[in-house]
């Protein structure tokens, strides 16, 4: 048969890896910055675009998206290319995903640190860019299926599955998630509310995890571990099983990150069985990658590629283990709101994707630049210190995420609250966040030393942009063999495997979202439960635009040690206005689900100085100040329109209520000014802190006056 | 109290089936799943397990 000649592009494949390395180096640096600041607040610097609240979404959207994101694509470009024997489709289409996703983390620099938040976590960015997202990713798929359809090699490899699996999922999550109602340019509301925004969201969030950090890695796993090691795939059945046991399963566990919460009991119970499930194909997949270097480990101690993705795998297997294990209720009672979380998504961030990252980084220079790696000891000093980088991090946080919880849950023999204040329960763990950050900035080192071995591995070569292969033309008509099976078609026919596993990852959405949209008509209502005040609107949205959600929630669980603390625990009816819910994930303040109700009530001067500086009024508080809420004007000219997009998400305002609101805002404003003014403090009543004063007072008091409906 | 986070599902009609029809897709799929790799060819997985390394790279 006559063989084509073509070319590999290898030029987009080098523009992402210099994108992965640089927002890697980028993300991480944030990262640390925000980790430092949990040990000296002062490194917010009183700015508003520093603090905590707002650097955090930029750390988690800048090491997801921009450092793993041009990872996937960058590994995606080469494996996909070479596995089909084919170039990408589209030159074109290639240039403008990798501009189109750098100008999408452009606007995202360009957005988080100044507020512009949907305030729902990992999906913070705000519509125009989500739209711009949409068709980035479709621009991705369709040259991903397009360079399919013209192969010239028969079968699909697992890996492209996994790459397929990935644009087919997270394509239904973005859209599905993001949807929401503008309210101007930079602003608008999720569509969903309370507990059905809080099932979407983390149906989202989860898989964002299964579908971005986990199956296109497993992809990567799947081509580049067989390619360091030179040999096949330790059981290339497995992988089919794999695939579709993990896609299929994947897709229902999301509930598991609302356990205790007020979502539905049968929601909670599917996702905590979902994900013990979870661990049979994880574990299988794990297994298959480590044991494809069986009878290869001699070189494990020489490839420093190899040992990079040993300890990738060996985290995967960690991380996919314990997860499960943090849906069980009980664990989940422990672990959830505490830093136990964040230890766990950094032995996969740090462990799975970083070093798999870096393992397909060292294969790669070298290989596009035609030459030898610069320096293998430099590799290995990498490998080491980024090893104890990970251990440095996740022990003092398993270690804290443990203690808090104990200090939390924790009662004298009266029966009292053993750390009735919650600041004594943070304070204690000042010395692991130090520790947290010493780990993280190790782990940075090792990167830089990374960056460094590449740059001079790259000068050393000459980079070949277009790499000449040859291979056969698909025959256009294949005679199936006689009694083949009908899988062997389907691994032909990309377009029919990429609508399977649409159909795969459909079913448990399909049942997990329809029967919330039903709930809406399930959840009894409190009648006492009234939409926001437009002042309280505006400062729920200021609440949002500071990002106290990253440290605060509003979500009280059943249990003794938090009714004690916060009061009576929340209930679905007291979310139904909520675009978007504030449920948070991590307390690394006190739950403010009932911050305005009598039990823990505090005078309106309180929340002045508190917002001022923390630490007058709670010495040792690591909340960043926020001076400027004082100084700037609250901006009334959207609420009209405000409360005219929550009327149309169902929030029952009366009809022309929009044309009151701001006289209704004002005199409400007024009156909390007045108040201040009457324990001596002089303030405008048109200044935002006036604004969320009224919200944080509002939170929770519903509820006390409380008529059971339904 | 116990009432607001209970019991919001019992009002679907029919809802006693979805247990029985998961379970009939799961066994139904996973098994037919491992039937089928139990079932192909040596040859063939040979074929394409080599798939990443015959790229003549």
């Amino acid at each position: 048969m006559e063989l084509e000649k073509f070319s590999y592009d290898n030029s987009i494949v080098r523009k992402f890896i210099i994108a992965t390395v640089v927002f890697g180096v980028v993300g991480m640096l944030v990262g640390l910055l925000a980790a430092l600041q949990l040990v000296w607040p002062s490194l917010g610097f009183a700015t508003d675009f520093l603090t905590f609240g707002r650097i955090r979404p930029l750390h988690t959207n800048a090491v997801i998206f921009a450092f793993v994101g041009n990872g996937i694509f960058a590994g995606v470009y080469y494996s996909l290319q070479r596995l089909l024997k084919a170039r990408m489709w589209s030159d074109m289409l290639s240039n403008v995903n990798f501009w189109g996703w750098q100008i999408i983390i452009l606007s995202a620099v360009l957005t988080l640190p100044f507020g512009y938040t949907t305030g729902k976590e990992y999906a913070e960015l705000e519509w125009p860019i989500d739209i711009a997202i949409t068709l980035l990713w479709v621009v991705f798929g369709l040259n991903m299926i397009m360079t399919m359809v013209k192969r010239r090699e028969r079968h699909i490899y697992v890996a492209i599955w996994f790459y397929l699996a990935t644009f087919v999922t997270v394509a239904i999550l973005h859209i599905f998630n993001s949807f929401e109602l503008p309210v101007s340019f930079l602003k608008s509301y999720s569509w969903y509310a309370g507990v059905q925004d809080a099932l979407v969201q983390w149906w989202y969030g989860h898989n964002a995890v299964a579908f971005f950090l986990t199956t296109p890695y497993l992809g990567l796993m799947y081509y580049f571990v067989p390619k360091a090691a030179n040999r096949p795939v330790y059981s290339y059945r497995l992988s089919i099983i794999h695939f579709w046991a993990l896609i299929f399963i994947y897709i229902w566990a999301g509930p598991h990150h609302l356990l205790y919460t007020a979502l539905p009991d049968w929601a909670q119970s599917l996702g905590v069985v979902f994900s013990i499930m979870l661990i049979a194909p994880s574990w299988g997949g794990m297994l298959n990658g480590l044991l494809t270097l069986r009878g290869a480990w001699d070189r494990v101690r020489d490839s420093a590629v190899l040992k990079f993705m040993v300890v990738a795998i060996t985290c995967y297997g960690m991380t996919t283990f314990e997860g499960p294990m943090m849906s069980l209720k009980s664990v989940n009672a422990i672990s959830h709101f505490t830093d136990w979380t964040i230890a766990h998504v950094h032995i996969g961030g740090l462990g799975w994707n970083g070093f798999l990252t870096f393992g397909m980084l060292y294969f790669l220079v070298p290989k596009m630049w035609g030459s030898k790696l610069h320096s293998p000891t430099l590799a290995n000093f990498h490998f080491w210190i980024g090893t104890l980088g990970i251990i440095f991090y996740a022990i003092p946080m398993y270690w804290a995420g443990f203690a808090q919880s104990q200090m939390w849950t924790d009662f004298t023999d009266d029966g009292f609250l053993a750390n009735p204040i919650f600041l004594d329960t943070v304070t204690k763990l000042a010395p692991m966040y130090a520790m947290r950050a010493f780990g993280g900035a190790i782990y940075i080192i090792g990167v830089l030393v990374m960056v460094y071995n590449l740059i001079m591995t790259a000068k050393a070569g000459s980079f070949q942009k277009e790499e000449p292969a040859e291979a056969a033309a698909l025959t256009p008509v294949y005679t199936p063999h006689k009694g083949e099976h009908w899988h062997r078609a389907l691994e032909r026919k990309p377009l029919i495997l990429t609508v399977l596993a649409l159909v795969a990852v459909s079913i448990g959405g399909l049942f997990e979202i329809i029967p919330t949209m039903l709930v809406k008509s399930n959840i009894p209502t409190i009648s006492s439960v009234r939409p926001y005040t437009p002042l309280e609107l505006e400062g729920r949205d200021l609440y949002i635009k500071e990002g106290c959600y990253n440290c605060h929630s509003q979500m009280i669980r059943p249990f003794r040690s938090e009714t004690e603390r916060y009061g009576e625990y929340s209930k679905a009816g007291e979310f139904v206005y909520d675009h978007p819910f504030q449920w948070g994930s991590k307390r690394t303040g006190p739950d403010l689900a009932r911050e305005g109700g009598s039990k823990l009530r505090k005078p309106n001067s309180w929340h002045y100085n508190h917002m001022l500086d923390p630490t007058i009024l709670s010495p040792g508080s690591i909340m960043p100040p926020y001076p400027w809420l004082i100084d700037n004007e609250l901006d009334m000219s959207l609420t009209a329109k405000k409360i005219n997009a929550m009327r149309t998400l169902g929030v029952p305002y009366p009809v022309g209520y929009e044309n009151r609101a701001v006289a209704d805002l004002q005199a409400q404003a007024d009156a909390i000014a007045s108040d201040l003014a009457g324990s001596g403090i002089e303030v405008a009543s048109d200044r935002e802190i006036i604004a969320l004063i009224a919200y944080l007072q509002r939170l929770g008091r519903d509820i006390e006056n409380e008529v059971e409906t339904k | 109290m116990l009432k607001f986070v209970k019991h919001h599902m019992e009002t679907i009609a029919g809802i006693e089936i979805y247990p029985l029809v998961s379970f009939v897709i799961f066994f139904t799929f996973f098994l037919s799943l491992f039937a089928y790799v139990m079932l192909m060819k040596k040859n063939h997985i040979k074929e394409l397990e080599n798939i990443p390394l015959t790229d003549n790279d």
